[in-house]
């Protein structure tokens, strides 16, 4: 018998990239964020080869996941083409056999930055979104051990006393990006920094969302069919932007999440923030045989 | 059991007739000792309140005033000992069994607390207002126009200018942050309101008026207060019942007539002596 009849063969690295312990020890803090929707569970994060602060907690549990059969795609703020999501796509391509797309429709897994598609997600879809600060009582408590003791005891007070301040001083909720959300009735957790037009979609959505730092070590997750409520006021509603009447000057689609494009002339022009489905719309006008999903939001409104 | 205080909402401020002094009592500490290494500052210590009266606790410097006060408030646990508070509808145990949760529940509805030093009782950078709807905030008002209306009520109660109601803590004199942290104290209509040298360090004439605010919401809603002083004129001004507390003992207790007229104890003897 020879040495290398015992042995694994040599390879550069391994099935998509992470050790097997790694993807285990993300595997059961996954499984059990699942378990906990909108607890923060602690991890060991891994070194993985982009900096921190570039996605390595999302990257790290989209490894965990790949399958040579998976099919992924890639966002940065809406778009498909950023130097970083096209760099962490090809990267999972060639460490997972994974296939690389950027419709929405056709990706099995979805690992984004500061936005959710505007095509519904199904229940065969997973969504990854890379989170800088997992804590949403960071503004209000700066000791994290006291911090875990408040979700403990679901003490939120401070987190309404924020909003309340910002309707004394303001008239209105200042808060833009990740509006903290409770979950399933009893964990407050920042949904990322995806706009507050996102953040309904993961109310009661078909697919799992599963958030994770990698600076901060945390992961945690929004299950299908779970409740994710913004903290309002009985008499203050939710607002998201104001873009349902925004058209993209693109595509001429109406009714979703817009970039700015600031003009010399003072005045704006608004693109579509979801890249691809910009694409897509355009393509479709033009008589190609695409498919656009269904979407969240109906003529800017979601029911 | 704890949902019984998680009840989400609690009704607005109500204004009640005084009660008639009953004769059970509302609060009942037994046999409370706390050491710190090696300084006992409650050597079995009993307290008995009844609902609607002022307990007025008196002693020297380090004696034990704001220890025990502090284990009125739950804030801590002695060693040995035991604590009941009659509340409607409560399973009546020691408190001092419940965890953290259950005790932040029961201080929400049902405790006030005045500290001598405001930063320990209120969010310098919130407003006045928002430090009082924080209060209804724990104990689930999520209306906002109750809240503001609800702390409103509560400023309005502490005579506090209500122009200034959105104004920091951190922009107002001593004795209007005092009523800031009595607002929100009475915001909820405690059953037990705990004063801890609520005007100590504050000028004489601004002392003299929080105090004429502590009589008038005493006599108007017959809040059952429990006041820590050193300082024998607010005790007597305040106090229907007096305990003079000396090394973690109670060396005296007794109407407060009693206890300044005809004192016992050589300690307070010297105490009343000196003052007079
Ligand atoms: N957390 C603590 N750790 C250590 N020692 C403590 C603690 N709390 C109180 N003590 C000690 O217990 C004794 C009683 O303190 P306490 O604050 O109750 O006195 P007090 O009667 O309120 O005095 P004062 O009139 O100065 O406010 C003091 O000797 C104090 O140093
Ligand atoms: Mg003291």
């Amino acid at each position: 018998m020879k040495i290398n009849e015992l042995t694994k063969p040599w390879s550069a690295f391994n099935y998509g990239f992470l050790d097997e312990s790694a993807k285990r020890e993300i595997r059961r803090r996954t499984l059990k964020a699942v378990a906990i929707p909108g607890y923060q569970v602690p991890y060991a994060s891994r070194d993985v080869p982009i900096a921190r602060g570039w996605g390595t907690g999302g990257l790290q549990v989209t490894l965990t996941l790949l399958k040579p059969d998976s099919v992924v795609k890639v966002i940065d703020q809406g778009a498909d083409d950023s130097v970083n999501a096209s760099s962490i796509r090809k990267f999972l391509a060639k460490v997972g056999g994974a296939t690389e797309t950027s419709d929405t429709t056709e990706a099995t897994i979805i690992q984004s930055r500061h936005r959710i598609p505007e095509e519904k997600l199904r229940e065969d879809q997973i969504l990854v979104l890379q989170v800088p600060n997992p804590e949403p009582l960071r503004p209000v408590q700066p000791d994290m051990s006291i911090a875990r003791e408040m979700h403990g005891d679901a003490d939120y007070g401070q987190l309404w006393l924020i909003l309340y301040e910002q309707l004394v001083r303001s008239g209105r909720i200042m808060q833009g990006s990740s509006y903290p959300s409770m979950v399933n009735g009893r964990h407050v957790m920042t949904p990322s920094p995806i706009p507050r037009w996102d953040v309904p979609k993961l109310n009661q959505a078909d697919h799992l969302t599963i958030l994770s730092a990698g600076r901060e070590k945390r992961i945690f997750a929004v299950p299908p069919h779970t409740s994710v409520e913004p903290l309002v006021f009985d008499d203050v509603p939710y607002r998201v932007e104001d873009h349902q009447d925004k058209t993209c000057y693109r595509s001429g689609v109406e009714g979703f999440f817009m970039n700015e494009l600031p003009q010399d002339d003072g005045s704006s022009l608004y693109e579509l923030s979801d890249s691809h489905f910009g694409i897509k719309s355009i393509r479709k006008a033009e008589g190609e045989p695409v498919t656009l999903g269904e979407t969240w939001y109906k003529n800017g409104r979601m029911e | 059991m704890a949902d019984a205080f998680f009840d989400g909402r609690t009704p607005a401020i109500r204004h009640r007739p005084p009660r008639l002094m009953t004769a059970a009592p509302i609060l009942t500490m037994g046999g409370i000792s706390r050491t710190y290494g090696d300084v006992q500052a409650l050597r079995s210590v009993d307290v008995i309140v009844y609902p609607g009266e002022v307990l007025g606790i008196v002693g020297e410097s380090g004696s034990g005033k704001s220890t025990l006060l502090r284990m009125m408030n739950l804030e801590d646990t002695p060693d040995a000992g035991t604590y009941h508070l009659a509340l409607p509808g409560r399973v009546d145990d020691n408190l001092f069994t419940l965890d953290r949760f259950q005790r932040r529940m029961l201080r929400a509805h049902h405790i006030g607390i005045v500290y001598q030093n405001p930063h320990l009782g209120l969010l310098m950078k919130h407003s006045s207002s928002g430090n009082v709807a924080e209060r209804l905030l724990i104990a689930g008002e999520r209306n906002f126009a109750a809240l503001r209306q609800r702390a409103r009520e509560a400023l309005d109660a502490s005579e506090f200018p209500l122009t200034r109601m959105d104004a920091r803590p951190s922009e107002l004199s001593g004795g209007m942050q005092q009523r800031v942290q009595l607002a929100k104290a009475i915001a909820l209509e405690p059953a037990l309101l705990l004063l801890d040298e609520p005007t100590t360090g504050l000028d004489v004439s601004v002392q003299a008026l929080v105090l004429d605010t502590l009589k008038t919401l005493q006599r108007d809603r017959n809040i059952t207060m429990v006041l820590v002083s050193h300082d024998l004129g607010v005790i007597r001004t305040m106090a229907d019942r007096v305990m003079v507390m000396r090394s973690g003992e109670v060396v005296e207790q007794g109407l407060a007539d009693q206890i300044f007229q005809d004192p016992q104890h050589a300690y307070t003897q010297q105490l009343v002596h000196a003052k007079l």
